[in-house]
């Protein structure tokens, strides 16, 4: 939210009560202008709200097999029923939402991060160094990430916690930043205002910090909400496999546990609706962030959606 | 087309492939302990009905990769071995070998894959291509945000709610499988058709899935493409606004199109894997996740080498076909 307000703000920041609601105004204001990221920032403060009441509402703990009588369909004490281990599930997705959004967002920053500084060397730099990052990228890039992840999985079997898997996925996830990022890079490179700086005699690395990245931190926004998205797609899908954290109630471990006592076709619908719904919901806001992110990185956008 | 850039363009799909076997054989070792022997020895100390052929195994798998050999001389017999798709035999299946369990489901897999890549790019790029029209009909505007929401949703996930109101609740389709159980796969008319009605619920996830994005990029083309001059020109010239949509505008959006397939083929062979899973379609995805449940090592080494190499293929074979759609396309080192 506020890296939207300080994109938007051109005055002086001033630091005063008037200034603040002028901002809040604006940055609301700016919102209305643009949906997808105004409905994609709504959808995901709701399931963080969804996490906060629950917390508020529900003892957590219970997320844990044989807390309730199994297969319980939803009632009064139990919004969301329970599942055949007696797991309530209000209580697993209370706790197995914020599990979910971790693993996405402690893969994505390192993703970014690795992608970032790779991407921003290989395009200002260019040379060998671009050329050896480059294949690199194009060649990993190939490769579909969920192959290696597996071989990766079946190596530490059950044995990986959530922390682990979101470091694993996170190890893989740099290759598509670094491509785009580099790219951006290049562009942005030949602008003349890095000319002048350059002439103006700044160094290099202080060029990239001080000239290049700001310019570019809407955009290592978007990348980043990508890479986060992109990171919980591959972490639901190794624990949909079979290769997650088996304590943990993330929502791929729920999917997990619902296609394995093939609750579908039993008829047990409320342990399969909710995790898909918030997957969903999930999905779907990252993805309207990103779209809305991407069109204030590159305004030229706002006259195609 | 030069030399230069088939020679490039192959050298790479070598890379891919080379590396794709090293990580195959160096990731389940980067530990003291070797898990695949260490695998095959608990099962032989466990016992029970997959015991035969257990030993034989244990054997050659020693002696191959046993602690006597070097590590260096255990790689060359591990790239041998790729090289000619021996990937040892499944654990789980003795006495069959990986490469055959393979290529049993490959079809499967290539015959769901390719239809429903085809059918969604064609689709979705022509939806895309009349939506970034001026002209386009209104309501088809209002077929974008669904097709975006759905977008955004993983392939299974939307498996999943088929299967529940297609053949859980209306009983429209099967449950699950790729053909009734007890009959036997051969290629009749009665047994396709039978193949074609289980495939209907996993093609939909998938084609329901990617027809937004490839609409999406489509359209975003079409606008920059009518912004060129050329087409103003073309404009200018009085030419009929079919022929502008149809010679000028559509053929130069497709480019991109066509550089996307290649790009997407990865991810959507991992997001078949699970739709595979959730409707336990005989594909290739579903025989991984039986490997993996199984701990049958050597069948999910097998299958990610052989996945990885398929990619790498059609990649190469995209790239290949590239430069005759585009004759500006000239592999260029930047």
């Amino acid at each position: 939210m506020s890296s939207v307000a300080e994109v938007l703000t051109t005055q002086e920041p001033r630091y005063d009560e008037e200034a603040r609601t002028d901002r809040a105004r604006s940055a609301l204001g700016y919102l209305r202008r643009n949906p997808s990221l105004g409905i994609g920032l709504l959808l995901l403060v709701a399931l963080l709200l969804f996490v906060v009441i629950g917390h508020l509402t529900v003892d957590v703990t219970q997320y844990r097999p044989l807390s309730t009588r199994p297969l319980q369909p939803p009632s009064r004490d139990l919004p969301f029923g329970s599942d055949k281990q007696g797991r309530n599930l209000y209580a697993v997705m209370v706790e197995g939402t914020p599990l979910t959004l971790r693993i996405g967002l402690l893969a994505g920053v390192i993703g970014v991060g690795i992608g970032a500084i790779l991407g921003f060397i290989a395009g200002y730099y260019g040379g060998w160094i671009d050329n050896v990052i480059r294949v690199v990228v194009d060649v990993g890039l190939t490769i579909p990430g969920l192959l290696i992840l597996i071989i990766i999985g079946m190596r530490v079997r059950g044995g990986l916690t959530v922390n682990q898997m979101a470091l694993v996925v996170g190890l893989l996830a740099w290759l598509y930043p670094a491509r785009t990022i580099r790219s951006q890079v290049l562009t942005l490179k030949q602008r003349s205002f890095v000319q002048v700086a350059r002439l103006s005699g700044m160094s290099n690395p202080e060029i990239i910090v001080k000239e290049l990245v700001p310019n570019l931190l809407p955009y290592l926004g978007a990348s980043l909400v990508i890479s986060v998205s992109a990171a919980i797609l591959a972490s639901i899908g190794l624990e949909v496999l079979g290769l997650g954290p088996f304590e943990a109630p993330t929502l791929g471990m729920t999917i997990y546990w619902v296609d394995y006592n093939a609750a579908i076709i039993n008829g047990w619908w409320w342990w399969w609706v909710p995790p898909i719904v918030v997957i969903a919901i999930l999905f779907t806001g990252l993805f309207l962030i990103a779209v809305g992110l991407d069109e204030i990185a590159n305004p030229r956008v706002r006259n195609r959606v | 087309m030069s030399l230069a850039y088939v020679a490039t363009r192959i050298g790479s799909f070598f890379l891919i492939v080379w590396l794709a076997a090293t990580i195959n054989f160096f990731l389940p070792r980067l530990g003291d302990v070797d898990p695949i022997s260490q695998m095959l020895v608990e099962q032989a100390a466990t016992g029970g009905s997959i015991q035969t052929g257990l030993d034989e195994m244990i054997e050659i798998y020693n002696e191959k990769f046993g602690l006597n050999t070097p590590v260096w001389k255990q790689y060359l017999n591990y790239l041998g071995d790729m090289s000619r798709f021996d990937f040892n035999y499944s654990i789980s299946n003795y006495p069959q070998r990986v490469i055959d369990v393979i290529i049993r489901a490959l079809p499967w897999t290539l015959v769901l894959l390719t239809t429903t890549t085809l059918f969604s790019w064609f689709l979705g790029t022509l939806l895309g291509a009349i939506m970034g029209w001026p002209r386009a009909p209104k309501f088809l505007s209002f077929l974008m945000p669904p097709l975006l929401a759905l977008n955004a949703v993983p392939f299974f996930l939307l498996g999943l709610v088929l299967i529940y109101v297609f053949a859980f609740r209306m009983r429209l389709f099967p449950l699950l499988g790729g053909y009734t159980a007890g009959t036997f796969p051969g290629l009749t008319p009665a047994f396709l058709r039978d193949a074609a009605y289980h495939s209907a619920l996993p093609a939909l996830s998938i084609i329901l899935v990617s027809i937004g994005g490839w609409a999406l990029g489509m359209r975003a083309m079409m606008i920059t493409t009518q912004g060129e001059d050329f087409v103003t020109y073309a404009d200018a010239k009085g030419l009929k606004q079919r022929t502008i949509f149809h010679r000028y505008a559509i053929r130069n959006a497709l480019l991109p199109q066509a550089t996307a397939l290649a790009l997407v083929l990865g991810q959507l062979v991992s997001g078949a894997v699970l739709v595979e899973v959730v409707f336990s379609y005989p594909g290739i995805g579903n025989v991984l996740y039986e490997g993996i449940r199984a701990g049958d090592f050597f069948v999910v080494q097998g299958i990610v080498f052989i996945l990885i190499v398929s990619i790498a293929l059609a990649t190469l074979i995209l790239d290949l076909i590239y430069p005759l759609l585009d004759p500006r396309i000239t592999y260029r080192r930047a």
